[in-house]
């Protein structure tokens, strides 16, 4: 039996990661959603380690700093930094221009069309660039060990 | 392409129809289009000549009445208001708006879009209802004033902000992009009264605060509305009014309780005679 009545067509969580054939900004809000759904992970996991292995005295300490110890746990370290530094900064763009500050104000809609977050694109890659040269910088001199 | 050459483009159509389909396919048909040829008068030609059973919305084919939105080769876009040229391919794929039930075929069904319109009052409203009853006179707006929500007046309500909003995907009660802007757009009109009605609308669950600010509704708006601008702007106005820091401004006067205004130049004698 067919089912009468319309078919439901929402995209659901789908829809948070891939919408359709959308530009960068759309891309940052999935990337601020990843990051802190990842800094969350990260958080319980840190609170984890340092509580309940911790108090479990010097041995078992030991043994889970020895277990972290490794090259997967050190770019693991890298990914929370770069996560933390664009969840961060990206955050406080949002806290600025979703309580409608350094938005501009409205333009008469005239061919080609532009929209108040595009009109900011270059300070949008401005502000990423610097992200990803902190993130190098941090990468190499943390992750790494030094510049050589 | 020269104006007259004509190519062949495979239109890849998703196809439903509740009496008989469980779920949605796909259907292709080989299009003959010319240079200008809109993806609706794909759809026409498909219509007359190939399939008549096939379902999509039109009215205006002018990119006025907003019946024609679906989404083509991943992206929503008013099917009147899109060249074929535009996509340099030769296969396009159709499918009908995301985020609302379908009715058939393309035909998504819009009647949440037009609920949630409704449910922001979107219509000026003022504390004098006698006058609102039986105007008297239009109310004095200035340019200035004009151009605070001129942008947003352009909405023709087709549904593709819906469609590209990451948050109506998932949260099918939220008022979704189209109906906070236009709570915007009255809320942003001098002449309007209803702010703190239209406030109270908008500060519950599921509007105004649900907004990630994504901005893909301002990039698919096919008449350059930008709701994502006016719904932060709604935003600064709720959270202002919330921190008593909102300035008051008096609504717009009536145009009769100002002295008759009187022409800077004298105004000529009629040229054509009257009778
Ligand atoms: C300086 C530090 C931080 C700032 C400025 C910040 C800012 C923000 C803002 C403004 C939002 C809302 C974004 C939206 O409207 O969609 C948000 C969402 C979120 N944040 Fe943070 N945040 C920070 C740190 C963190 C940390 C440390 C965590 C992890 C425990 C975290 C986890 C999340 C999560 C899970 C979300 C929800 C994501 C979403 O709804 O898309 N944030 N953050
Ligand atoms: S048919 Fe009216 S907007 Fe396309």
């Amino acid at each position: 039996m067919a089912d009468k009545g319309p078919h439901q067509n929402y995209l659901g969580m789908r829809g948070w990661i891939w919408a359709g054939n959308y530009k960068l900004e759309r891309y940052l809000y999935l990337l601020h959603r990843i990051t802190g759904l990842g800094l969350l992970l990260f958080g319980l996991f840190h609170l984890t380690a340092t509580t309940i292995f911790r108090v479990q005295g010097q041995a078992v300490w030991a043994s889970t700093i020895d277990f972290l110890d490794n090259p997967l746990f050190r770019v693991g370290e890298f990914l929370v930094v770069a996560a933390f530094s664009y969840h961060a900064l990206n955050g406080l763009r949002l806290i600025i221009q979703e309580l409608g500050f350094a938005l501009g104000k409205p333009v008469p809609p005239i061919y080609p069309f532009t929209d108040a977050i595009r009109r900011k694109r270059a300070w949008t890659l401005v502000t990423l660039a610097a992200i990803m040269i902190l993130a190098v910088a941090f990468f190499i001199d943390f992750s790494i060990g030094g510049w050589g | 392409m020269s104006s007259d050459a004509v190519k062949k483009i495979t239109f890849r159509v998703q196809r439903f129809d509740p009496e008989k389909d469980r779920k949605p396919h796909f259907q292709e048909f080989i299009v003959p289009v010319k240079r200008g040829t809109t993806v609706l008068e794909g759809l026409l030609y498909i219509k007359e000549n190939l399939d008549s059973s096939l379902a999509f919305r039109t009215s205006c084919r002018m990119g006025v009445c907003g019946s024609c939105g679906m989404l083509i080769n991943e992206y929503p876009h008013l099917a009147c208001h899109t060249q074929l040229e535009e996509f340099h391919a030769d296969r396009l794929t159709l499918k009908p708006l995301p985020n609302m039930p379908i009715i058939k075929d393309l035909v998504p069904r819009l009647e949440t879009l037009f609920e949630h319109h409704k449910s922001v009052k979107p219509y000026i409203i003022r504390g004098d209802n006698a006058e609102m009853e039986k105007p008297t006179a239009g109310y004095i707006q200035k340019p200035h004033e004009l151009d605070e929500f001129l942008q947003f007046t352009y909405c023709i309500k087709c549904g593709l902000c819906i469609a590209a909003c990451p948050t109506s995907a998932s949260d099918l009660a939220f008022l979704g992009p189209q109906a906070l802007g236009q709570a915007y757009r009255y809320c942003a009109d001098s002449r309007d009264e209803g702010q703190d009605q239209r406030y109270q609308i908008v500060e519950k669950d599921h509007a105004v605060w649900n907004c990630h600010f994504a901005a893909a509704c301002s990039e698919a708006c096919p008449k350059g509305v930008d709701p994502a601008l006016a719904i932060q702007l709604l935003r600064k106005g709720v959270a202002a009014k919330a921190l008593r820091v909102k300035k008051t401004t008096a609504p717009a006067l009536l145009a009769t309780s100002l002295p008759q205004a009187k022409p800077k130049i004298d105004v000529p004698e009629f040229t054509v005679k009257q009778k």
